[in-house]
């Protein structure tokens, strides 16, 4: 027994000496890349990653990225970045220049989803003694991803020189679910198992779930445990997340039917081209950005701020313009507006298709809109946290400007009686006017932020007219109060009924309950009491 | 109201036929055909650029000597993406304008609508777009692909090469994605796979709020077993789907999502950076390494005067579509319906993956399947290309059309033959 302890001590020794003697050359096994099929790729991408040597990292990533070549000449491979017309190529392994060629005389070398998870691991496991924390981290987190019991060396090394708190805590979890697959004790797999339910959360699920079916019986208790524990926490996140995307629901929906709150809120215009405004902020937002990925890359990031002042004027002035062009003289009419209003979406409509084409146009995301952030148990998107934030600012800036301002005060006396504010000197038809290009203007902001989430397409508004009335109708014409409670209690319901019934049907049935609520309260939510309401 | 409306379509009509009738005069050395395709409403996003795609294919035959020694002319109507219009369009086209075919129609919907028309007064359809399948009349030609041209090798190229044991089929409301997912379903379960291990999804069109439904995906993911998204969402629902997909952080590694609607058209409004490995099931992809390819697009670029246009893949099936027409109609020597329905069986064409489609007896063509990767550029990696694979109408994996065949070839000319019971008819006739 001891004998053959030593023995074994002494290959691993033996076997070991060479390796650090003369690292085997990643070179050639790159070079190999360019004759290999995708199986035969992902085993050099191991082998590679056996090697040890850290310096491929780089033309990992560029792998992983799409960016290896083989130049047809001899089919050596490099990594590549574009330099002008032409690709720069670089060594794989040494990382040093090898000139610049034209892109007829390489070849990109294919990839796809397996040997992009392979790639993941290999650096998983070669970047966990980087100097730097961050790459630490990520690759403590790959092997987090995708578990495999060859990794369990590499990070019990890794494990036993770091000092970090937080990354030691992911290496520990990454260990834990390594040791998961791997052939070490008993014990050992019961304090992993232990480790990775503290983890808690979707992904730990999803690798208990995995080992479920292959691990020993005495372990299947603890592991039973562990997954009902999750599960149990994982519930009362999701109501928190159904919560959260019933908000998030309802702020888009606040944000679409806020301009309407005011034309037909505020003023009783039936605008059925209110959601062509909403396009039309949309719109303004892809020709700024247009203009700033020609001109101003650097300010891409302040596409939107930028944005804002832009579609709110344009979309504002083009309110403006119909209101005085159409709208007056309709007053009172209104069957006639609705018709006139529907018309004049159409052109809207018909004229951007003309200028811009049919098809979607790109508004790209700016950073801090992209990504998610995990609360808990549940993970919130940045660009519907940034909406939610920005529609509860719009709605809080719109109740001071009709509360605070003088405008607002004529806006609402306008509304309230139109005679006697006539009587008190106000210019009634231009308060009309700038109360309608208001609305319009907020709805073209409102287009900025649905930018973000939604398509930019002719077609943008149609989707949310008939919502934007619901809305409106729902919490009460003519109160902004109750455009807020209406448009977030329809996301909130929408929401709770869609994990159960399904999205088609969940629709459906918060329309029959609206149906149902209006025959109770003709007059929504929040009815207007007082004169207003015969006027 | 009724009345009205049709009294006036009656006169429209008249004065309508009037000057089509002063210019069929004016120009008698012509073949007229016929492009129906949306050019407003939703699915002009889509249709437009098959209109487009039309109109350059009669120029370059026109400029090829065009047909019969006679140039081609098109007709463009606009059936502004409303399906009963689709039908009083094709009848214009038929009846008033005296073409010899028409190329169009996108939406099922739209095809069912016009298919009644194109029956009674016996002209011809090429239908460019893939679709549910469970159809085959004697006056249609589905250019597009079959279930089993694109939902069925991509189902098998991800439980083969990912090893993907659990699916989420998620699709938009209506019957092209309803009935994939019924042959897919019943597909799957026929290769082992457990009811509980199917997950079934359909959202309204125009679906923006994905938050739930990737989140139920993420949940369905976490069992324990490699997971994948057959998408059969329609069009404009996509890019929120895709952005909610990629803002989630559910990257291709993890769950793919393998899409049947999804083409480089619809992909230019994204950017496609997240969602690089996720994959499309199509015959043809802009990135096709043929030179017949690369003429297409050079002409198309040329076309539309713009170097950034993408092609996709129901262009490169009215291409075939159009080719396999011109061909007939040379070899029939005429442009009449029923001698073109004779000639044009067995009819080949190039394709644009550099192979060849037949049009077969069930007026379904034959085409290779090709499985894409997205790329960052917002273009497609092929990582799989099948043989051609020929359009099968009636599916073999649903209970009541696994029995039926179709064959237009004298002496069955039926659609829909029983092979169980001989007898022509039955289900869709």
């Amino acid at each position: 027994m001891l004998i053959r302890f030593i023995t074994l001590i002494f290959l691993i020794l033996a076997s070991a000496a060479p390796s650090f003697a003369q690292a085997p050359d990643p070179k050639p096994l790159f070079n190999q890349l360019a004759d290999a099929d995708f199986n035969a790729a992902e085993k050099l991408v191991g082998q590679i990653a056996t090697t040890g040597d850290t310096r491929v990292v780089p033309a990992l990533n560029a792998f992983a990225e799409g960016d290896l070549y083989f130049r047809k000449s001899d089919k050596a491979v490099f990594a590549a970045k574009p330099a002008g017309a032409q690709l720069e190529l670089i060594d794989p392994v040494t990382g040093e220049s090898a000139g610049q060629v034209a892109k007829g005389a390489v070849t990109k070398i294919r990839i796809n989803n397996n040997l992009r998870r392979a790639i993941r691991a290999a650096l998983g496991g070669l970047t966990l003694m980087s100097p730097d924390r961050g790459t630490r981290l990520s690759a403590a987190d790959a092997i987090l991803r995708s578990p495999s019991a060859e990794a369990l060396d590499l990070v019990e090394a890794a494990l036993a020189k770091e000092t970090d708190a937080t990354v030691k805590a992911r290496m520990e979890e990454a260990r834990a679910v390594s040791l998961l697959s791997s052939d070490r004790s008993i014990d050992d797999k019961r304090a992993a198992i232990a480790t990775i339910g503290k983890l808690g959360g979707r992904d730990a699920l999803g690798i208990l779930n995995a080992v479920s079916s292959s691990i020993d019986a005495s372990l299947k208790p603890d592991l039973d445990a562990a997954i009902t524990a999750i599960q149990n926490e994982q519930q009362l996140w999701d109501m928190a997340q159904n919560v959260w995307y019933g908000l998030s629901l309802g702020s888009v929906l606040l944000l679409a039917a806020i301009g309407l709150a005011i034309t037909f809120g505020v003023m009783g215009i039936i605008n059925m081209a209110h959601g062509e405004m909403v396009m039309l902020g949309a719109y303004s937002t892809f020709v700024v950005q247009q203009v700033i990925r020609e001109n101003a890359p650097g300010l891409f990031d302040w596409s939107l701020t930028i944005a804002l002042p832009v579609a709110f004027l344009v979309t504002g002035a083009v309110g403006l313009v119909i209101e005085r062009g159409v709208i007056r003289f309709l007053y009172g009419r209104p069957l006639e507006t609705l018709l006139a209003t529907w018309g004049i979406s159409l052109i809207l409509q018909q004229s951007i298709r003309t200028i811009f084409g049919p098809t979607n146009q790109e508004v790209g995301n700016p950073s801090w809109m992209s990504g998610s952030f995990p609360v808990g148990g549940m993970t919130i998107t940045w660009n519907r946290m940034w909406i939610v934030v920005f529609s509860l600012s719009i709605f809080v800036g719109l109740l001071l400007l009709m509360k605070r301002s003088a405008f607002g005060l004529q806006m609402r006396a306008v509304t309230q009686n139109r005679r006697m504010a006539s009587s008190m000197g106000i210019k009634t038809p231009w308060v009309d006017a700038f109360t309608f290009a208001l609305g319009s203007g907020i709805a073209g902001i409102a287009g900025v932020a649905l930018s973000q989430i939604d398509n930019v397409s002719p077609n943008l508004g149609q989707s949310y007219i008939i919502d934007s009335f619901m809305v409106v109708v729902f919490g009460g014409v003519g109160n902004l109060w109750g455009t807020l409670v209406g448009a977030l209690s329809l996301g909130i319901l929408n929401k709770f009924l869609e994990p159960s019934v399904g999205a088609v049907l969940g629709k459906i049935l918060v329309l029959v309950l609206i149906i149902l609520f209006i025959q109770k309260r003709p007059r929504g939510l929040f009815a207007l009491k007082g004169r207003a309401i015969e006027a | 109201m009724t009345f009205k409306s049709k009294l006036g379509g009656a006169l429209l009509a008249a004065a309508m036929s009037a000057t089509a009738l002063s210019g069929a005069f004016a120009a008698d050395d012509t073949i007229k055909i016929g492009v129906l395709h949306s050019l407003s409403g939703t699915m002009a996003i889509s249709e437009t650029t098959l209109k487009d795609a039309m109109l350059m294919l009669v120029e370059e035959q026109n400029k090829k000597g065009g047909v019969l020694g006679k140039k081609l002319e098109a007709v463009v109507v606009d059936p502004a993406s409303d399906w009963p219009l689709f039908a009083e369009k094709a009848r214009q086209l038929i009846s008033q304008d005296k073409v010899a075919a028409v190329f169009g129609c996108w939406t099922s919907s739209s095809r069912k609508s016009v298919l009644p028309v194109f029956e009674e007064l016996n002209s011809i359809l090429f239908y460019p777009v893939q679709y549910e399948g469970e159809e085959s009349s004697r006056n249609i030609f589905y250019t597009g692909a079959a279930p089993n041209q694109q939902a069925i090798p991509a189902v098998d190229y991800l439980a083969a090469t990912e090893g993907v044991e659990r699916w989420v089929l998620a699709g938009t409301d209506y019957v092209y994605p309803q009935t994939t997912n019924k042959i897919l379903k019943a597909y799957l379960m026929s290769k082992g796979v457990k009811e509980e291990d199917i997950m079934i999804n359909y959202t309204p069109f125009g679906h923006s709020d994905w938050q739930t439904i990737v989140s139920d995906i993420k949940k369905f993911g976490s069992a324990g077993k490699k997971t994948a998204v057959v998408s059969t969402i329609n069009g404009d629902a996509n890019v929120p789907f895709y952005k909610e997909l990629g803002n989630q952080g559910i990257k291709a590694e993890d769950i793919p999502v393998v899409a049947f609607s999804v083409g480089e058209e619809e992909l230019a409004g994204l950017d496609t950076k997240p969602l690089v490995g996720h994959l499309a099931a199509w015959n043809y992809f802009q990135s096709v390494d043929a030179p017949v390819n690369a003429e297409f697009i050079k002409s198309w670029h040329a076309y539309t005067k713009n170097d950034n246009r993408v092609t996709n893949d129901p262009m490169e099936a009215a291409y075939i579509g159009f080719n396999a027409w011109v061909k007939a109609v040379e070899a029939a020597g005429t442009t009449e319906t029923d001698k073109v329905l004779d000639s044009i069986i067995g009819v080949s064409v190039p394709n644009l993956s550099g192979g060849t489609s037949t049009v077969m007896p069930n007026h379904h063509i034959t085409k290779p399947v090709l499985i894409g990767e997205i790329q960052a550029d917002g273009q497609f990696d092929i990582v799989q290309e099948t043989a051609a694979v020929v359009g099968d109408e009636w599916s073999d994996y649903l209970p009541d059309s696994k029995d039926l065949i179709s064959d237009w070839r004298k002496p069955m000319e039926c659609g829909n033959f029983n092979v169980a019971t001989g007898k022509c008819g039955g289900k869709g006739s």
